[in-house]
């Protein structure tokens, strides 16, 4: 992992909506097939981070560069608004905590999986209608409810439908928002189960944003602990996890609930 | 349309000709250059108070009021047919405010007002067609903000329209759209034709007349010059595809022409009839003036 190039680089990222409000002075790389995990309290600029590192809020100052499938370098706000759209739908991916943000409610599931195909230019209907019964397969949700709408599934049901419609196009970088957040444990655990398996197989990038360190232990490599905008801790997640350097993680560690 | 329009004398007294004020003219004038220029994109304009209701084709009115002239022939359909209610009154409306001619041959005119049908005798080049729009927008059944669908039509972000055919074929087994079937203008920008129906999208590809669209709710203009690439979308296997019927016209025998059921009394007994009132009777005059030649023919013979 180490000898190959980065697939992100992101210098000096700063997005700030007031002073000590949003995200401040953020570097970090991120290779090919990682899985990144970024954990703080509520109000620490996570979510600022994601939005803004997923080409969905142009930051104050410092760049996101992006290696694309032609191995060029991107650098995502001197993109393009297309190019970015481009890349949004193509090379990478976004869950949102909530499916309802990331679904479109009111057409079926199968649709919703095939979006992505049409707007990259598939035209023919029965290579989308097989990739979407595949995907809802692959994802282990009911291939007969392919033509029902999402709002009649369970919150499971539609988060996992969310990274069906998501990986349907084989991204290389996903950004997750709380993937997990809302869901009952059992379900919590399904779906992280699947989503490890489907990070692997595909040998996705993830940078995924949790309040969860019980998440973060299961599904990142390396992990970035962010407090009032700032990073204040990074490394490899059991060292982080199981030894605590700053003083912050140490509270963020010593305060999980076993039950 | 066809003279100098500021010289237009009003013809009813308290109104100007053809009710808009010259201002008001302008501005629609300007906006339909615009509208022209850039085949389907839509063009916001001041849209006016009629004296009418939203939904009887305030949009249209307007365009019209803006291009007609004094020597301007005017037809107006509803459906395809002139003797609708819509139709009569627009019509009307017209008539007492600017005194033109109106018709209700479709080549004689040279301004038609149309709502849901472009008329089945082929236009020519010094017409204009002038379509009645409720909804201009066609991503607006998937994406309800304005800020969001300007955007993707700036962008070209399609991919969505695709998603509307999609749910057709995966419910229906086809393309159940049958009206207001979205087309690609130019290569460039989609477009909502108006609700006519999909047997008459081939006829927007490069018909020779003038097409513009208004929508005085929404108040957008937009517009398709003179042989302008229109094209139905659709799936590679799932091609597009016109209405057909196996009937044909009760009155006129027509088996091409867009034909309307209609239940003609209480046993529930229904009749095919073409949509285009013009074009019907078009084809009676050919075959009655046919059997007169016919007849004709066989006094000769004797």
């Amino acid at each position: 992992m180490t000898t190959s190039q980065p697939l992100l680089q992101v210098n000096q990222l700063t997005k700030l909506y007031a002073p000590g409000k949003g995200c401040e002075d953020i570097s970090f790389d991120l290779y090919p097939g990682e899985v990144l995990g970024i954990v703080g309290e509520s109000g620490s600029g996570k979510s600022t981070l994601l939005t803004s590192l997923s080409a969905r809020l142009a930051p104050n100052s410092g760049d996101v560069l992006y290696l694309n499938r032609e191995n060029n370098w991107l650098n995502l706000y001197e993109l393009s608004e297309t190019d970015r759209r481009y890349l949004l739908r193509t090379e990478w991916g976004v869950v949102h905590q909530h499916a309802r943000d990331g679904l479109r409610m009111g057409v079926s599931a199968g649709a919703n999986i095939g979006e992505r195909l049409m707007a990259v230019g598939e035209r023919h209907y029965g290579k989308i209608r097989s990739k979407g019964l595949q995907w809802m397969e692959d994802v282990e949700l009911d291939v007969s409810r392919i033509d029902d709408k999402p709002s009649t599934y369970s919150g499971g049901m539609q988060q996992r439908l969310q990274i069906a419609r998501n990986l349907v196009t084989h991204p290389r970088v996903v950004f997750m928002d709380e993937p997990t957040g809302g869901l009952d444990v059992s379900v919590q655990a399904r779906l992280l189960d699947l989503l490890r398996t489907l990070v692997t197989e595909m040998n996705l990038a993830v940078i995924i944003v949790t309040h969860d360190l019980a998440v973060a232990r299961l599904l990142a490599q390396r992990l970035i602990v962010m407090r009032h905008g700032k990073i204040v801790e990074t490394g490899l997640t059991d060292q982080v996890l199981d030894d605590p350097q700053h003083e912050y993680t140490q509270l963020l560690v010593s305060s999980v609930l076993t039950p | 349309m066809n003279q100098n329009t500021a010289t237009l004398e009003p013809i009813k007294d308290g109104y100007n000709f053809a009710y808009l004020d010259e201002q008001t003219k302008r501005m629609i004038r300007r906006a339909l250059l615009k509208a022209v220029a850039i085949p389907g994109y839509q063009v916001p304009f001041g849209g006016r108070e009629m004296p009418m209701p939203y939904g009887w084709g305030t949009g249209g009115v307007q365009l019209t009021a803006a291009v007609i002239g004094e020597s301007d022939t005017l037809k107006v359909i509803d459906q395809g047919a002139d003797d609708t209610t819509n139709a009569v009154s627009i019509r009307s409306f017209f008539k007492q405010l600017t005194g033109v001619k109106t018709t209700e041959s479709t080549s004689a005119a040279s301004i038609i007002q149309t709502r849901h049908r472009i008329p089945e005798t082929p236009l020519q080049a010094d017409q204009i067609l002038v379509y009645q729009v409720p909804i201009p927008e066609p991503l607006r059944f998937i994406e309800p903000s304005e800020v969001e669908t300007r955007k993707m039509h700036a962008l070209k972000d399609y991919g969505v329209m695709h998603v509307k055919l999609y749910e057709d074929i995966a419910h229906f087994g086809y393309i159940a759209t049958t009206y207001a079937y979205p087309v690609r203008v130019n290569d460039r920008f989609i477009m909502d034709p108006s609700p006519i129906p999909k047997f008459d999208n081939p006829k927007m590809h490069q018909m020779r007349a003038l097409q513009l669209f208004g929508a005085g709710r929404e108040k957008r203009i937009y517009a398709v010059p003179p042989y302008t690439n229109v094209s139905s979308l659709d799936f590679e296997d799932h091609p597009f595809e016109i209405q057909a019927w196996e009937e044909s016209c009760a009155i006129c025998g027509s088996k091409d022409s867009f034909l309307d059921e209609v239940i003609i009394d209480d046993q529930g007994t229904r009749n095919f009839l073409c949509s285009d009132t013009d074009y019907c009777q078009q084809q009676v005059a050919k075959q009655a003036e046919k059997e007169e030649q016919a007849a004709e023919g066989e006094q000769d013979d004797n």
